[in-house]
């Protein structure tokens, strides 16, 4: 019978039921979004940097570096000579180094030229064709196949940069040859293939004649049809317009073996050997190169400790809701005991104990909990789906819908919530004078 | 069934009450008259457990009901004993029916059915107590006083508010449903239109 009374009673009062379930439910739904997106934030960027020890790349802001080249979120912070970078992978330190190279996107994902090693990082697998080998051949990340329904034989067409909108080099189309198995990580969303590829599309690799490199790059390469390797042709590379390539007017390309080392890249992935040797290399990369090296998990905690910032501010006007909500707990039913005092006394009369009274206040301000948070619970959901439509076009970037550990703390907090505001009231129910309630008529 | 001893009681900053030693057996009806302010409510409640009295025992069924353990007395007071008020209270929220399956030893709904067939409120069982009148809050109340089938009947001024019509009525169903019952019946009043109906009387003496 008691938590048939506190049912009806509640429903009895709807407006002051009202009151006090929506302010807990937007109490709810504000943290409990916050808690998924961070969670699920420092889960996302935890798993994507798996063991890169330092990034090195071109000067810059070294957020902007570890964005671009572990988070693919940013744009790179320019190019580094391969011959430089040549210096630090050779290190004996160094276990295993990882160059990438871009340039150019495909809707919206971005065109990776790397090494088979970056695959193996994050232990992606086949699930149709091969992994790239030669020039212009691309492996897709799961995301990608879904989204354009691309498939192994199709060819497509980088776009230069990363807006959508941006030059198409419809000189060197791509083939895929194969498409991965979703990983959870950024290879879902990369277009995959060799360093060769990035140099080819943007037309340095091989060429040893002379380039008219004047002014920002533009790439509308006229190639008039015999961009071979026969090295014989007249290139007559007409760059001009506002691309910035940091391709800065010094290839020296006029030796007749082309060497190598000669091309960029944009950015190096190491792991160390041990992470004693760790602090020293930094330093030295970036007092006596034109490179920058950066510990990636230093910046994310930068920049986690920032977005912090704005979600704490967040998180105190959620704990100011929850506060007011759970006053307004308190006074509900404490308004609501002088209007029951007669109920409360009769039910002691039929036999109800004062503990009995005790435990009815405190169930009808936990039920007013439940029901805060559950709807707290589908608002935050709600929430999610709507970030989501908006982060699917900005960012690539999906959130989950699943309990995250949280939550389980906000549950908590929540009831904890009803049960101290009705505190009070349920003191006072339990501890009236019947008789004296009964008897002024 | 029901025997007061020595009973008395004081309100803190006022006059010590002493209350004559009643007697009621089971199936009969005590009328205890006085005029307002003389300790009626106070008397029943002492019987009804609800107050501890300052000095002297009340036994019920042979049992010393004034020494018993709060918790003995809300026990004993839910089994056995059904009270009635001059005002109907009723748990608002809740409909006639649930309210008289409100007590935890309160009797299952096949009981709540014959009870509401006998005092003719069985067309009310799903309305709101504010949807009945006064006449009809009264007999639901006395409804709800017997589903525990208790051996005691306990009524604080069960006709004041009523018309003489009701007022009859509503003595009669007491007078009936505690003798179908078995129970002892106990009305405090100053309704001096209940004095010609119940022969056992006590009368309560005025404090100045």
């Amino acid at each position: 019978m008691l938590p048939k009374i506190a049912w009806k009673n509640l429903i009895h009062k709807p407006l002051n039921t009202a009151l006090c379930v929506s302010l807990l439910m937007f109490g709810v739904g504000i943290i409990s979004v916050l808690l998924l997106m961070q969670h699920q934030l420092e889960q996302k960027f935890e798993r994507d940097l798996r063991d890169i020890d330092l990034v090195v790349g071109a000067k810059g802001s070294p957020l902007q570096l570890v964005l671009s080249a572990v988070y693919h979120l940013d744009a790179p912070t320019g190019n580094i000579k391969l011959a430089e970078a040549r210096k630090v992978m050779d290190n004996p330190i160094v276990e295993e180094a990882i160059p990438l190279a871009y340039g150019d996107s495909y809707q919206g994902y971005r065109i990776l030229g790397t090494t088979p090693d970056y695959l193996e990082k994050y232990n992606a697998e086949l699930r149709d064709g091969r992994l790239f080998s030669k020039s212009m051949e691309a492996t897709l990340g799961a995301a990608i196949v879904e989204r354009t329904g691309l498939q192994v034989g199709d060819t497509f067409l980088g776009t230069h940069g990363d807006v959508r909108e941006g030059h198409v080099h419809e000189e060197h189309p791509y083939t895929v040859v194969g498409v991965l198995k979703s990983t959870n990580s950024v290879l879902d969303q990369l277009v995959l293939t060799n360093i060769e590829s990035v140099w080819d599309v943007h037309a340095v690799h091989g060429d040893e004649d002379d380039h008219d490199h004047e002014g920002d790059h533009d790439h509308d390469h006229d190639h008039e049809g015999d961009h071979d390797h026969d090295h014989e042709g007249d290139h007559d590379h007409d760059h001009e317009g506002d691309h910035d390539h940091d391709h800065e007017g010094d290839h020296d390309h006029s030796d007749a073996t082309v060497d190598r080392d000669s091309m960029e890249i944009t950015a190096l992935l190491l792991k160390y050997k041990s992470r004693m040797t760790m602090l020293n290399i930094p330093r030295i990369i970036n007092d006596q190169t034109n490179m920058q090296a950066v510990l990636p998990g230093l910046e994310i905690n930068r920049l986690f400790y920032m977005l912090g910032v704005g979600a704490t501010t967040l998180k105190l006007i959620a704990g100011g809701i929850m506060a007011m909500a759970g006053f307004s707990v308190f006074f509900v039913l404490y308004n609501r005991l002088r209007e029951r005092k007669h109920e409360l006394a009769l039910m002691r009369s039929v036999g109800y104990r004062p503990g009995h009274l005790f435990g009815l206040l405190l169930f009808e301000g936990l039920l007013l909990a439940v029901f805060g948070y559950l709807l707290g619970w589908l608002l935050s959901r709600l929430g999610i789906y709507f970030i989501n439509r908006q982060a699917e076009s900005d960012f690539n970037l999906q959130f989950g819908w699943g309990w995250v550990p949280g939550e389980w703390w906000l549950l908590l907090l929540t009831f904890l919530v009803g049960i101290i505001s009705a505190l009070l009231p349920a003191w006072r129910a339990m501890r009236m004078d019947v008789s004296k309630i009964l008897s002024d008529n | 069934m029901l025997k007061s001893r020595d009973l008395t009681y004081q309100y803190p900053g006022s006059k010590a009450l002493a209350f004559p030693d009643i007697s009621v057996k089971a199936g009969e009806a005590l009328l205890i008259c006085g005029e307002s302010g003389c300790g009626k409510t106070t008397l029943l409640h002492l019987l009804a457990g609800l107050r501890k009295p300052g000095s002297g025992q009340i036994f019920i069924d042979d049992a010393l009901f004034s020494e018993m353990t709060s918790a003995q007395t809300d026990q004993y007071r839910g089994r056995h004993i059904g009270m009635v008020y001059q005002q109907s209270y009723f748990i608002e929220s809740l409909s006639i029916i649930d309210n008289l399956l409100l007590s935890p030893y309160a009797g299952d709904r096949s009981k709540t059915m014959s009870i509401a067939n006998r005092l003719d409120i069985n067309d009310l069982m799903r309305r709101r107590p504010s949807q009945l009148s006064i006449g009809q809050q009264q007999r639901a109340s006395i409804a709800r006083a017997i589903m525990s089938s208790p051996r005691l009947i306990l009524a604080d001024e069960p006709t004041s508010a009523l018309d003489n019509r009701n007022c009859l009525q509503v003595l009669n169903l007491l007078k009936e449903e505690a003798l179908s019952n078995n129970a002892a019946l106990v009305i405090v009043t100053h309704d001096d239109r209940l004095r010609d109906h119940i022969s056992s009387q006590v009368n309560l003496e005025p404090v100045n």
